[in-house]
């Protein structure tokens, strides 16, 4: 365990040392927030109430997701691990005495927590000077949301996980990563909150890991009916349940891969 | 004695799936064949080939990263495959063109993360890591970053993260892959003293004939998946005896030189190289009867060309 902690540690202290991109993706994710913001209250101008959402709602929505984009890869870019097996370099994480999966979650995790002082509160303190944002009032649903934060960033490692590890069968996971680039945000609530999607399609994306990154933390904020089980607990339960089937399927995948599959380069 | 490597029989085939989509073909293609050999503690091996020969492919087999198709393979009496995160404990391994340093973190902070990822007591830890620090001469860039480190630098960075954990053997992929002759040298003598203090056994690939000259008194030579060769350097001479050359400059350019016992095989200028199958002293004293001579060498065949007609032999 202390080995995943010292990790943690150096992903921690690497990622603060990249001043110059926190500062341009909090640029980014605050812009993009207002332009989201400003699309979605035209929208809500012309109907006030669309599937139980205020153009209130709407735009915290935006503000969570915006917020939550620094610690939780919804766009899927590729974990450091995708180069490694196309160059053979993950020859050398699987000579660790270490888990590989565990040794780039506690990676991802510091990643995460820098991005979540450094990009996530100031986003969301731009959301809220700009615009008339829905904050939870009670200190247990804050408690939630964090707790939300923490199981979309697992479900977010996992997904990217996968994605990287499909490299061990098919040789480079750059595809995979495309692909990806558009079904997370698409998938999540990123680009419009699953609300305005027709019912038997958001139906269908609602019960996809993908909401658990982006629709479950927003609906939790808002403490909305539409959460798994119509509450709270249920929306983190969905998360949970994505989270640890995902990271089963990772371990189990990970073993596969480094019992049978040649290690790439020479 | 007991071997700390031992491969038996040791083979692996790959599949390699070839040409466009719908008409592609797979065809089954041997890496390593029958690779046997032992390795005894405290040896200092050298594992030659050409490209794409296998060494990497038996590498990897001897430290878990790959099973083998055919044969078995026991690495300080684990089976390497079953026991990948035992036997990492236990072993050392540096990829000359890989890192385990975390590249935009001081090279200290790597080297500490070792002693969480091998259970080291922090004494132990601390007391290695002053001894490598001293003798890789680690203390001017501990506090830099590893991607502002120069590459002999890194490797040594490298090589101090390997051994850590005091690992009883040493397995090195192209150490000295890239670096310059200082650089190259400093890692030779460091292995050559890890070797004489600790007993550590290190197996390397190299392509560097300079490496197995100064390091190994033991080399196996494997080519096209085979072991062509395993034994002391000087029977590699034996194996693939190689001619002595007579470098002769003239006082003047002059037509190929005809004498017995030896063949012109190059002339350039007033120098001519003569590739001798024949007495050394008496081929000199008629080379010097019948040509005015400024000066005669005569040279020893080194290594690479010994290794070179064992690959081109084959």
């Amino acid at each position: 365990m202390r080995v995943y902690l010292s990790v943690f540690g150096c992903a921690l202290r690497r990622y603060s040392g990249y001043r110059a991109a926190t500062a341009a993706g909090l640029f980014t994710n605050s812009v993009f927030g207002v332009i989201n913001a400003l699309v979605l209250l035209a929208v809500f101008a012309a109907r006030p109430q669309i599937n139980g959402y205020t153009a209130i709602d709407a735009v915290t929505q935006v503000y969570v997701a915006q917020a939550l984009l620094g610690p939780v890869d919804v766009i899927g870019r590729p974990l450091a691990l995708a180069e490694r097996i196309r160059s053979g370099d993950v020859a050398v994480d699987l000579l660790r005495p270490a888990h590989p999966m565990a040794w780039f979650l506690a990676q991802d995790l510091g990643r995460a927590a820098f991005a979540v002082v450094f990009r996530s509160v100031p986003t969301f303190c731009v959301g809220l000077a700009l615009f008339r944002l829905a904050l939870p009032q009670e200190p247990a649903r804050w408690a939630a949301a964090g707790l939300a934060l923490l199981l979309a960033v697992l479900v977010s490692f996992t997904l990217r996980y996968l994605y990287a590890l499909a490299g061990f069968w098919i040789g480079d996971a750059r595809g995979v990563t495309a692909l990806a680039g558009t079904v997370g945000p698409l998938c999540s609530g990123l680009v419009l909150p699953l609300v305005l999607f027709p019912d038997a399609v958001a139906g269908v994306l609602r019960a996809l890991p993908w909401s658990a990154m982006v629709q479950v933390p927003a609906e939790i904020v808002l403490g909305k009916a539409t959460l798994p089980g119509g509450t709270v607990l249920g929306g983190l339960a969905f998360q949970a349940a994505w989270a640890a089937a995902l990271l089963a399927l990772g371990a189990l995948l990970t073993a596969r891969a480094a019992r049978r599959v040649a290690v790439q380069g020479g | 004695m007991e071997a700390v490597i031992e491969a038996e029989g040791l083979g692996k085939d790959y599949t390699v799936a070839e040409g466009p989509l719908p008409r592609r073909r797979r065809r089954r293609v041997s890496a390593v064949r029958d690779v046997s050999f032992r390795v005894a503690p405290g040896e200092v091996v050298g594992y030659l080939g050409p490209n794409g020969a296998g060494k990497s492919t038996t590498l990897k087999m001897l430290i878990g990263i790959l099973a083998p198709s055919a044969g078995r393979v026991r690495v300080a009496g684990l089976e390497p495959v079953r026991a990948r995160t035992r036997l990492a404990r236990r072993i050392g391994v540096v990829f000359g063109q890989r890192t385990t340093l975390w590249w935009d973190l001081p090279l200290r902070d790597s080297l500490a993360l070792t002693r969480h990822l091998y259970r080291v007591p922090r004494a132990d830890h601390a007391r290695r890591l002053a001894e490598l620090t001293e003798v890789l001469e680690l203390g001017p860039f501990l506090a830099t970053p590893v991607r502002q480190l120069s590459l002999g630098q890194r490797m040594r960075g490298d090589l101090a993260a390997a051994l850590l954990h005091a690992p009883e053997v040493l397995v090195l992929d192209e150490p000295t892959i890239g670096l310059d002759v200082v650089s190259k040298t400093a890692i030779r003598e460091f292995l050559l003293r890890l070797n004489a203090e600790r007993g550590t056994t290190i197996l390397l690939t190299t392509h560097d004939l300079g490496d197995v000259q100064r390091l190994c008194r033991r080399v196996m030579v494997i080519d096209g998946g085979r072991l062509a060769f395993d034994g002391g350097l000087a029977g590699l001479h034996a194996v693939a005896p190689s001619p002595r050359t007579l470098v002769v400059d003239l006082a003047a350019p002059a037509a190929p030189i005809a004498v017995a016992g030896a063949r012109t095989v190059r002339v350039e200028g007033p120098r001519q190289w003569l590739e001798l199958n024949g007495n050394p002293a008496r081929v000199i004293a008629q080379v010097a009867a019948d040509h005015e001579v400024a000066d005669i060498t005569l040279r020893e065949p080194d290594i690479e060309e010994v290794v070179h007609r064992i690959y081109a032999g084959r």
